[in-house]
């Protein structure tokens, strides 16, 4: 499946209005690289992200944050300040051309500027407004202070996250997986509020709560309690369960980790087994060998007898001590590679680098040149979460330098270019 | 077209074959905005590709394929129907489905649906402009293709287990399936793109999302980090997950409370964050100069935490963290299941735990959606369907089937 370059994307035509904010920052690059015209609104001193490391040959400056970089490709930037009566006038005309806008400021905020969707929508019913923050606009808790960090931990996904060994802390897992969870979830609703506009004519307000994204994330940590009234504990990697069950991430014999995943359990997998263990002549070394050959006479093994059937148990656990045994004499990716070759699901615990080299995903186009014409240079970004046929995911340029299309943007909307003077002038731009 | 409550989608039909949750997540989402997900199973195999079925929790002692507390989480809202594709009537029947649907969603392993004789150029012929988005863990096209995969393979290979950890110590990873709840939202931002280019063009396509590549998005700057500055994240002390980097923070981690297995996350943004968090320990924080800055704090990281540790590890979690948040510290305690679900304002508020009504199990409660809309908001009150409960329904509605051959059908075991 090739994709034509130039055909226009998904949301080519449709314009988003964002309000900078580092909460949604992401989920402005997934509409913007999808086709829309996002246009970045910074206050007239740039985003705070901006000073977010790491930073192009780690010094630091407006234009050099990779965090600032990877997080605001394909848009255009313009500085407001929308604290001045004369910012607000041009965000709202601004408003009125778009399709999409999308603000994390704290509830009451935007009402506060004038710039709330009932002021926004007055003379435009078919604008869409999604609101992103932290606990949403409902509810006691939506001014307290939070990080991804104390989001992750009163939202769930933390207290399933880390070791065995319990006297370690859980984790948070790490690249602010909250943040971008609840960027998601506001894309989910501009693409759901367009389709349905599609329809209606209308647009609305969608209010969305990244503590309620973090929170139905969890699988099986909420639906235990919800279904059976379980808590589930953490197991270094792996599922956190009501019970511990057995390890299934091992070192190699490189230093690197595997993840076993599923052991075997039809007999032909089994079959596939012995072969390869008798190929790095390791049968003999395994005593449970013996219990392998058992599985592989069998067409499956009947994984709900586990625990109560003997010999199903003992199949069972032997195709575990094989994969294990495997993996600590081989280096991490040859155990990936020579497992999945034998249909069995196993993988190599990565760090982000080693994927992105990863042949696979060079064969899938994911590295992405991206050209940064003020720097006379350019660079591997990371590429697309899906491809599409007909309508492509590219990333139409760099991330905005400060307020380099604000020229651009405000003259679309008649502003002239001695009114861009004076708006400079009065720190309005 | 009428814009009440939960039709946002109400005008698509999505002919489902979707499973577990990488798959059934992305469709939930269309059902619960009245979308017409008809999940399609096999009746040989009573629907056990999707493993969720028969897996716990259960809601009481009752087994088998209608029970699986996950499947019936995850299919909320949608309808179910047996089909055996490998007889021909009910592959003529899938095509009949197929003319009436905007989109087909799968996520088997690569080369499935083809096999089943309903690849994407078939599809085609069946209705021009259909949506097809598969989605599996390392996509249809590239060295891994026919690898398998599930949520922590997924993790593992996108960098994503590694990034979680601590130093010195094993990757930790999720405890979950991470990428099952993403790749399901990622399936559904595909559907939903396709169709707003079919609704400008009134062109279908095929979507291959692979869960991998979507992993492998999430840890952007740590990539560019690599490629620009050639700065790997395997390295001594990295990673360090519960300390962040961008931005820099300190004290920033989780702390042990008073407890067993109790803890509490706390970040300082920036000075005026540690000087309230400084009050609160007392003295020997207040006057360290060397923790004044951020600078200084990060230098000392090791220390500062050492300090921190000794003051939470006295007191409640609940209480502590409410008194920094009070401050203005963000602050949290690490809130268990029962502690987010039952006792928790914000998602109670919210109406994150809607209760579904499943025609065997009864009443359950469920995972809402973290959104709404002021018009057209979802709604989840049905729970999953069993296996082939709406097999009268659809097929009669539909397909216009008679009540004696859709019993037929069910007689020669096509359905």
């Amino acid at each position: 499946m090739s994709a034509p370059t130039q055909s226009p994307g998904a949301l080519d035509g449709v314009r988003v209005v964002e309000l900078a904010h580092e909460h949604g920052a992401f989920g402005g690059k997934l509409l913007a690289d999808m086709g829309a015209d996002v246009i970045l609104v910074e206050p007239p001193g740039g985003d705070r992200t901006r000073s977010y490391p790491p930073f192009l040959d780690d010094v630091p400056g407006t234009e050099r944050s990779l965090y600032w970089w990877h997080h605001n490709t394909s848009k255009r930037g313009i500085t407001l300040n929308v604290d001045d009566e004369g910012g607000r006038d041009l965000f709202r005309r601004l408003a009125a051309t778009a399709d999409v806008v999308l603000e994390c400021e704290r509830p009451g905020r935007m009402a506060e500027l004038g710039l709330d969707h009932p002021d926004l929508t007055r003379n435009k019913k078919e604008l869409i407004v999604v609101s992103l923050t932290p606990f949403g606009r409902r509810g006691p808790e939506r001014d307290e202070p939070i990080t991804d960090l104390t989001l992750l931990a009163s939202g769930g996904p933390v207290w399933s996250c880390g070791y065995d060994d319990h006297s370690l802390p859980p984790v948070r897992g790490g690249g602010n997986q909250g943040y971008a969870t609840a960027c998601h979830f506001a894309v989910l609703s501009v693409l759901t509020a367009l389709v349905a506009r599609q329809v209606t004519g209308r647009g609305q307000h969608v209010d969305v709560s990244m503590h309620a994204a973090a929170n139905v994330t969890t699988e099986m940590a909420s639906y235990h309690w919800l279904v059976q009234q379980g808590t589930v504990q953490r197991q270094t990697g792996r599922h956190a369960l009501e019970q511990p069950s057995l390890p299934t991430q091992i070192e190699c014999a490189d230093g690197r980790h595997v993840t076993t995943g599923v052991p075997p359990r039809r007999g032909e997998e089994f079959g596939r087994l012995i072969e390869w263990l008798d190929s790095l002549a390791l049968a003999d070394e395994l005593p449970e060998t013996v219990f392998l050959r058992m599985g592989a006479e069998r067409e499956t093994l009947d994984l709900s007898k586990i625990g109560t059937d003997d010999e199903v148990t003992a199949i069972y656990a032997a195709g575990r001590e094989a994969l294990n045994l495997i993996a600590s004499r081989l280096p991490a990716y040859d155990f990936f590679v020579g497992a999945q070759s034998r249909g069995m699901p196993v993988g190599v615990i990565y760090a982000p680098e080693e994927a992105f080299e990863d042949e696979h995903f060079r064969a899938r186009g994911f590295q992405v040149e991206v050209d940064h014409p003020d720097l006379q240079r350019s660079f591997r970004y990371p590429g697309a979460p899906y491809a599409f046929e007909k309508s492509p995911w590219r990333i139409a340029r760099r991330a905005p330098l400060l307020s380099e299309h604000t020229a651009e943007v405000l003259a679309e909307l008649g502003v002239t270019q001695h009114n861009l003077a004076a708006l400079r002038a009065g720190g309005v731009i | 077209m009428s814009t009440s409550k939960a039709n946002a989608l109400g005008h698509l039909r999505i002919c489902d074959f979707t499973g577990q949750l990488a798959g059934a997540g992305a469709t939930r989402w269309l059902a619960a905005f009245g979308a017409q997900v008809i999940r399609i199973e096999d009746p040989v195999r009573e629907g056990r590709w999707d493993i969720l079925r028969t897996m716990p929790p259960y809601a009481d002692e009752r087994r088998g394929v209608d029970f699986g507390g996950g499947f019936n989480n995850h299919n909320v809202e949608k309808y179910g129907i047996t089909l055996n594709l490998r007889t021909e009537r009910g592959r003529e029947l899938l095509g009949q489905i197929v003319e009436q649907s905007d989109v087909v969603a799968e996520n088997f392993a690569s080369g499935v649906l083809e096999r089943l004789g309903f690849g994407y150029a078939r599809l085609k012929e069946l209705r021009s402009d259909i949506i097809y988005v598969s989605n599996c863990g390392f996509g249809q096209v590239g060295p891994y293709s026919r690898f398998k995969t599930w949520g922590p393979i997924v993790q593992a290979l996108s960098g994503l287990t590694f990034t979680s950890g601590l130093p010195e110590q094993p990757p930790a990873g999720w405890g979950f399936s991470y990428m099952d709840h993403t790749g399901g939202s990622y399936m559904a931002m595909a559907i939903l793109l396709a169709l707003l280019h079919r609704g400008r063009t009134g062109e279908g396509q095929w979507v291959d999302m692979s869960c991998t590549d979507a992993g492998l998005t999430l840890n952007g700057p740590a990539i560019l980090d690599y490629t620009v500055n050639g700065r790997p994240m395997r390295r001594p002390g990295s990673p360090s997950s519960n300390r962040n980097e961008w931005p820099p923070m300190a004290p920033h981690g989780i702390y042990p409370a008073r407890g067993d297995d109790r803890w509490i996350a706390i970040a300082c943004r920036d000075d005026r964050d540690w000087g309230a968090l400084a009050s609160a320990i007392g003295e020997e924080a207040v006057s360290a100069d060397r923790f004044a800055t951020l600078a200084g704090r990060g230098a000392a990281e090791e220390e500062l935490d050492e300090l921190v540790a000794r003051w939470t590890r006295t007191r409640d979690d609940y209480e502590a963290a409410a008194a920094l948040r009070e401050a203005g510290v963000p602050a949290s305690a690490i809130a268990r299941p029962s502690e987010r679900i039952d006792e928790c304002e914000s998602t109670r508020d919210w109406g994150l735990w809607p209760t579904a009504e499943h025609s065997k199990v009864g009443r359950v409660r469920v995972d809402g959606l973290p959104v709404h809309f002021s018009e057209t908001d979802w709604k989840i009150e049905r729970g999953a369907p069993c296996l082939g409960e709406h097999n009268d329904e659809i097929f009669s509605t539909l397909l216009g089937l008679s009540q004696v051959e859709i019993d037929e059908l069910r007689g020669a075991a096509v359905i």
